[in-house]
């Protein structure tokens, strides 16, 4: 009873401060439309409220709090999986990239599906059946209890901590951009459901909110793709011809390939849409990027966890088999939808909104109802921004899960109480752990507005790869792994992640920011014509990975470029272009011309905001001037570091209790015998 | 209590439980390879063979776009192949020993 009041109280609390806002400011949704985005919202909220209000019921033990009792079955669990995985980065990030940049956008999305060959083959049985609820479990089987909890429950801790910031900040942004909701409000609004789902309704609800999210997701793509590739008649060759010949397509590769273009026809500008290298240029990156997905998500602890909802090992297995169905063919959607979006709104609108391209599936929604002004058009609209906010509170609330259980299963009751705690008490703990994290997870996402949090979640499948798949894959696997291996391994993975990404391009570098603010605000001086110059190969191998004395950087060939004229300041082009809008006469240039005064505006605003913030500053927060590690993702040398580590630390320390029980852990986690069961509902 | 009856070290000499450890570790190993190998071909290609991705087979498709998709053929099918072998031998093959796993000494 108490429970339906709360968390009835809350949605209407929300509701209603949503509601005071929803005319605040301008988004992706016309002010006219806005209360339909609103209508699928509530009622989106109100479907999961109540099946908060029915799991609440059913929650009181322990085991049914983390692991939904173990009653989900595997096709729920496939479904709850790719609820849980398909962020709003790869919903809206993935089709933006595509819409953008053509094939490498999609070429991006297949490691986010093999990553599932890992977790079904090596992953998801064992840990089935020798774990309970946490990754601090599974290690403790054969280590130290206490020492590999402490570790584990750490490291779980970081890897939720940089996913939920990235969650809760890029959702912010998200829900702002769509709708116009005041960036405070999303963050808080987004933490206050999620903190009532996780809760009230554990595991279970969590688990059917993830569902609830997955279906919606898949039926707006599916809806989707339908309108827009049916025009051709479902016909690959058909479709990509229209992308090809597309103008906007054109155009938008034109700008990205730069002077190369001028020797281009418009066929083979079409055409190069459709080829690798005009957004991912640094091979080395993306197979350090391709490590740490393939890897990292089965060191995901959001995701281990959810192998312990079901009832057997072999229900694990096919939950994996329809998690890697739906999420494929999902990505295969996101091809169309990319495309869709390109060839129907164009890389400019898309941009011009958001440019990573977040809104460029919102966008094609919108355009696929019949358009802007339309009611159909609005309502698509509504539909996919209401699913994008579902994708948000789903895959927090997993997260703030998993970051709970760490603290209350692991730390609290494993650490510090010794495993001696009572069922009610360990429901409490488990409740108090997830308002804290929740709480910390709003405080974070509100502190870091405005930053970019984008690389916060490569580092995040990182640490998971160079510190927690090691651990957990040793332990499973490898007699010799003990204790001071896990232990040693798991700090000098995560620590080697995070120390090479703070060395790395994703942080800011003052120098680099001040000089483009210049520019912005300066103009350019003209530029002589320049030769063509051959593609440059560094000089050894570690040169390409750091900048180290000595080093010649590798560099791709440059076409010869014809002389560039100088380029305006912000203020003298600002006059230009008010001089020009006072000549004009059609609507249609005026209004072009104001978007081109309204952008400019932005660009002068950003860089005299950049040129004040880093005054005076010219190295990063690690006293650099410029990055000293030259990828962005550190998992090829952090990943192979945190494996060696695991194995040096076992050969050369021993451990009796990690030996004796090799036994037992091997034969367990191959054939189930004694695995935790599920509880009678 | 069941648990402390079975003897873990007997099971895992016990011949039948060395036969599915052999068989599963051989068979993951080799599927494990052949994803990543065949998944890490897709960044190299592109980056070092784009005169090769470059080729049109399809209309437009060229060989970039369909060795892209072929990825989630190969993932789908190497799921598939785990699955049916697991459910059709080593299920059997485990179950045959939990069945045994309190007289095994």
């Amino acid at each position: 009873m108490n429970l339906k009041l709360i968390g009835g109280a809350a949605a209407a609390a929300l509701l209603a401060a949503v509601s005071t806002l929803a005319f605040a400011g301008a988004g992706a949704v016309a002010d006219e439309y806005k209360w339909m985005t609103f209508a699928v919202f509530g009622l989106i909220i109100a479907i999961t409220m109540y099946v908060t209000y029915w799991a609440a019921r059913q929650t009181h033990s322990t085991s049914e709090f983390y692991a939904a009792g173990r009653s989900v079955t595997g096709i729920q669990n496939g479904w709850a999986i790719a609820g849980d995985y398909l962020s709003a980065a790869s919903f809206l990030g993935i089709a933006g990239l595509i819409s953008l940049y053509g094939y490498d956008g999609f070429m991006y999305s297949v490691g986010w599906l093999v990553a599932y060959i890992t977790v079904l083959l090596v992953i998801a049985e064992p840990c089935r059946n020798i774990g309970k609820y946490t990754l601090g479990d599974i290690l403790a089987f054969r280590n130290h209890p206490k020492a590999s909890k402490t570790v584990a429950a750490l490291s779980t801790i970081t890897v939720s901590t940089f996913y939920l910031t990235a969650q809760m900040v890029g959702g912010g942004v998200l829900i702002k951009t769509l709708i116009g909701i005041d960036y405070h409000i999303s963050v808080i609004g987004v933490g206050v459901l999620m903190l009532a789902y996780v809760v009230f309704g554990g595991m279970k609800a969590t688990t059917w909110v993830q569902i609830i999210k997955a279906v919606l997701l898949v039926t707006a793509s599916i809806l989707l793709v339908l309108i827009t590739w049916g025009q051709y008649g479902f016909s690959l060759p058909g479709f990509l011809t229209a992308v090809i010949g597309d103008p906007k397509v054109q155009a938008q590769v034109a700008k990205l390939v730069g002077d190369a273009a001028t020797t281009m026809t418009p066929e083979e500008l079409g055409q190069r849409f459709l080829e690798p290298g005009l957004f991912l240029k640094n091979p080395i990156d993306q197979i350090s990027l391709g490590m740490a997905l393939v890897l990292g998500t089965a060191g995901m602890p959001h995701i281990l966890m959810r192998f312990f909802t079901v009832p057997t090992a072999q229900a694990a297995r096919t939950s994996v088999l329809w998690a890697m169905g739906i999420i494929g063919g999902f990505y295969v959607l996101t091809l169309f939808l990319g495309m869709g979006a390109a060839i129907n709104v164009g890389a400019g609108p898309i941009s011009a909104l958001d440019k990573g391209g977040n809104m460029a599936a919102p966008m094609l929604a919108q355009f696929a109802g019949g358009g802007a002004d339309s009611v159909l058009g609005n309502l698509f609209l509504a539909f996919v921004a209401a699913v994008a906010f579902a994708t948000i509170v789903a895959v927090v609330a997993g997260l703030v899960l998993a970051a709970a259980s760490a603290m209350a299963h692991d730390i609290y009751v494993g650490v510090i109480k010794g495993d001696r705690a009572s069922p009610q008490e360990q429901v409490m703990a488990a409740r108090v752990s997830s308002v804290i994290v929740g709480i910390m997870a709003i405080y974070v996402g509100i502190a870091a507005e405005g930053q970019n949090v984008a690389h916060l979640v490569a580092l995040a499948f990182a640490v998971a790869a160079s510190s927690n798949l090691p651990a957990v894959f040793l332990t499973l696997y490898w007699k010799p792994a003990n204790t001071y291996g896990i232990v040693a391994g798991m700090l000098v993975g995560a620590i080697a992640a995070i120390g090479l990404v703070m060395i790395s391009p994703n942080m800011t570098y003052p120098k680099a920011v001040l000089k483009d603010a210049d520019k912005v605000l300066n103009g350019e001086p003209m530029q002589p014509a320049k030769e063509a110059v051959p593609a440059k190969e560094a000089s050894s191998f570690m040169c390409e990975l750091f900048a180290m004395e000595g080093c010649v950087a590798s560099a791709p060939a440059k076409a010869a470029a014809a002389e560039k004229p100088a380029k305006p300041g912000a203020a003298d082009k600002l006059v230009a272009l008010n001089a020009k809008l006072a000549t004009l006469t059609d609507a249609k240039d005026i209004e072009k011309v104001k978007k081109d005064i309204a952008a400019t505006e932005k660009a002068k605003k950003k860089a005299e905001d950049d040129m004040q913030k880093f005054a005076g500053q010219t190295t990063s927060m690690m006293g650099l001037e410029k990055p000293y590690f030259l990828l962005k993702n550190p998992g090829l040398i952090s990943i192979p570091l945190g494996f060696l580590v695991v194995i040096l630390g076992s050969l050369l320390f021993r451990d009796k209790r990690s030996e004796e029980m090799w036994d037992e852990l091997y034969v367990r986690q191959n054939t189930g015998i004694n695995a935790e069961g599920a509880t009678a509902h | 209590m069941a648990k402390a009856e079975i003897n873990w070290a007997a099971i895992d000499a016990d011949p039948r439980f060395q036969a599915l450890h052999k068989k599963k570790l051989t068979f993951l190993w080799s599927l494990m390879i052949i994803s990543v190998v065949y998944y890490f071909l897709l960044p190299i290609g592109a980056a070092y063979y784009q005169d090769l991705f470059k080729i049109k087979v399809w209309g437009p498709v060229n060989v970039g776009i369909l060795f892209a998709l072929s990825e989630f053929i190969v993932a789908w099918t190497i799921a598939g192949i785990y699955a049916q072998r697991a459910n059709k031998q080593f299920d059997a093959m485990a179950a045959e020993i939990i069945k045994d796993a309190h007289n095994i000494k």
